[in-house]
């Protein structure tokens, strides 16, 4: 089955052997929609792939966070969910002394975090893993959470593919918080712009080839507006 | 007996209706509904933490619904700020979309929906219910089904469907006009009902049936809105 445009309360499909996925759910032998989104069938199970809405935290997710406030034992952070996280002292990798703990990270700072747990009290967070800590410098922005997956494409072959063309580092957080490390900003502007042309375009396929054209029409790392530039933290 | 219309609509026939979704970047989900000269904006925010605090609700997220008409939306400029009958309405969206929405998952968590009037010309409350409706689904919140309003109406002794701000309030012949909004999903359950005034039991069954027939046509404009957003991008 094709990917189609679906909205909640539709029949996706009819038949007794299909099985009701994530956003859907099964009635009298009919799969319904209960999201907005793209429907898509693998193996017989129907799912829908949401396009909108709020970041949904999920365990084991990567993600760019910011200090809200600090407590005698960790930091809350600003996960860009509907709850914050929370950074306990003891998911730091190094000695922390509690009087401190504000030189280690203030308010406002950024920091790239993963997530531990979900529990009924909240989520908490750790910085105890490869490629976690706090970020010192680069460019941070923001896209839709939803076009995640996209900016990342299969296997990571878009994320890579947008490394090699601007020969920068970029970490995409799952809440669609996107960190760029560069030697030249121009390089870490034309990764921006390439990002943001793969969420405008998010929608068709054959997308890796698409911003393979799209990096040859660009190669130039003129930027096109000076307010970009304030976008540099 | 039949009433002719002063805008030259058959009795059953709707006002031209447009609709159209995320017209507010800012918004998790969006959209506009344009019934005649009636327009509405929705603007959904959220699952987001509930505040005030002591409204949270840990067993599961709740429905908060804001209606207020702009003050330049009516001939007359009215008072801007809440007031009687704007938290009436709200109270009112709120019971007409709750049902379908499914916010289990969601504990201590608030949905809010705000919409706004910026032209009035009478059923503006069904205009909001709808464009909310719609601003729902395209924020991602999980419903079992979208929800349709509209409002029918008699005027004297005749039946007629949506009626415009002369039918509604400035008629006075006969009996006068009664207005009755209602709102249903496509498969024809009605969450909402509205009616102050009186109507005999067998012309409110005709006037369901027509707000059915109505309902599904702007049903129909509703999701094509919706999947218009998705496809023009594809």
């Amino acid at each position: 089955m094709e990917r189609k445009s679906i909205i909640p309360g539709e029949i996706v499909v009819e038949g007794e052997d299909y099985l009701p996925g994530e956003g859907t759910e099964k009635r009298d032998n009919k799969i319904y929609s209960l999201r907005y989104g793209l429907a898509e069938e693998t193996n017989k199970l129907i799912k829908i792939i949401p396009l909108s809405g709020v970041y949904e935290p999920r365990r084991g997710n990567v993600v760019i966070g910011k200090v809200e406030m600090l407590t005698h034992n960790g930091w809350v952070m600003n996960i860009g969910s509907s709850e914050n996280g929370f950074l306990p002292l003891a998911e730091v990798p190094r000695y922390v002394n509690k009087d401190e703990i504000a030189e280690v990270m203030d308010i406002g700072d950024l920091a790239i975090v993963k997530i531990f747990s979900i529990n009924s009290r909240g989520i908490d967070v750790t910085l105890k893993s490869r490629g976690l800590g706090k970020i010192d410098d680069g460019l941070v922005f923001e896209i839709n959470s939803n076009k995640v997956p996209r900016v990342i494409g299969k296997e990571g072959s878009m994320i890579k593919l947008i490394k090699d063309e601007t020969k920068t580092n970029i970490t995409v957080g799952q809440n669609g918080k996107i960190l760029i490390n560069g030697e030249k900003i121009e390089d870490e502007l034309l990764a921006k712009r390439a990002i943001e042309h793969i969420v405008e375009k998010s929608f068709i396929s054959g997308l890796t080839e698409e911003v393979t054209k799209w990096f040859k029409e660009n190669a130039s790392r003129d930027v096109p507006q000076n307010k970009e530039l304030e976008g540099k933290k | 007996m039949t009433y002719k219309r002063k805008d030259g609509r058959k009795l059953d026939e709707l006002r031209p209706i447009s609709a159209k979704v995320g017209v507010i970047p800012n918004a998790d989900g969006s959209a506009i509904f344009q019934s005649g000269k009636t327009i509405a904006i929705a603007a959904v925010y959220g699952p987001r933490k509930m505040h005030p605090q002591h409204q949270q609700d840990p067993t599961k997220g709740k429905l908060r619904c804001t209606y207020n008409m702009m003050s330049f939306s009516v001939t007359d400029r009215i008072r801007p700020g809440i007031n009687r009958r704007s938290t009436e309405i709200s109270k009112i969206t709120e019971w007409a979309l709750d049902p379908v929405l499914m916010l289990e998952n969601y504990p201590n968590k608030v949905v809010d929906v705000f919409i706004n009037i910026i032209q009035a010309d009478a059923g503006t409350r069904c205009a909001g219910i709808n464009a909310a409706a719609m601003a729902l689904a395209h924020a991602g919140i999980p419903m079992k089904n979208i929800v349709t309003s509209v409002s029918a109406g008699k005027m004297d002794k005749t039946l007629v469907l949506d009626l415009d701000k002369y039918e509604d309030s400035e008629f006075k012949e006969g009996e006068g006009s009664t207005d009755i909004p209602i709102t249903m999903t496509p498969d024809g359950k009605i969450t909402h009902f509205q009616l102050d005034g009186k109507i005999s039991a067998k012309q409110l069954n005709e006037i369901i049936d027509m707000a059915q027939k109505a309902c599904k046509e702007i049903y129909e404009i509703q999701k094509k809105a919706l999947k218009d957003s998705i496809e023009e991008k594809q």
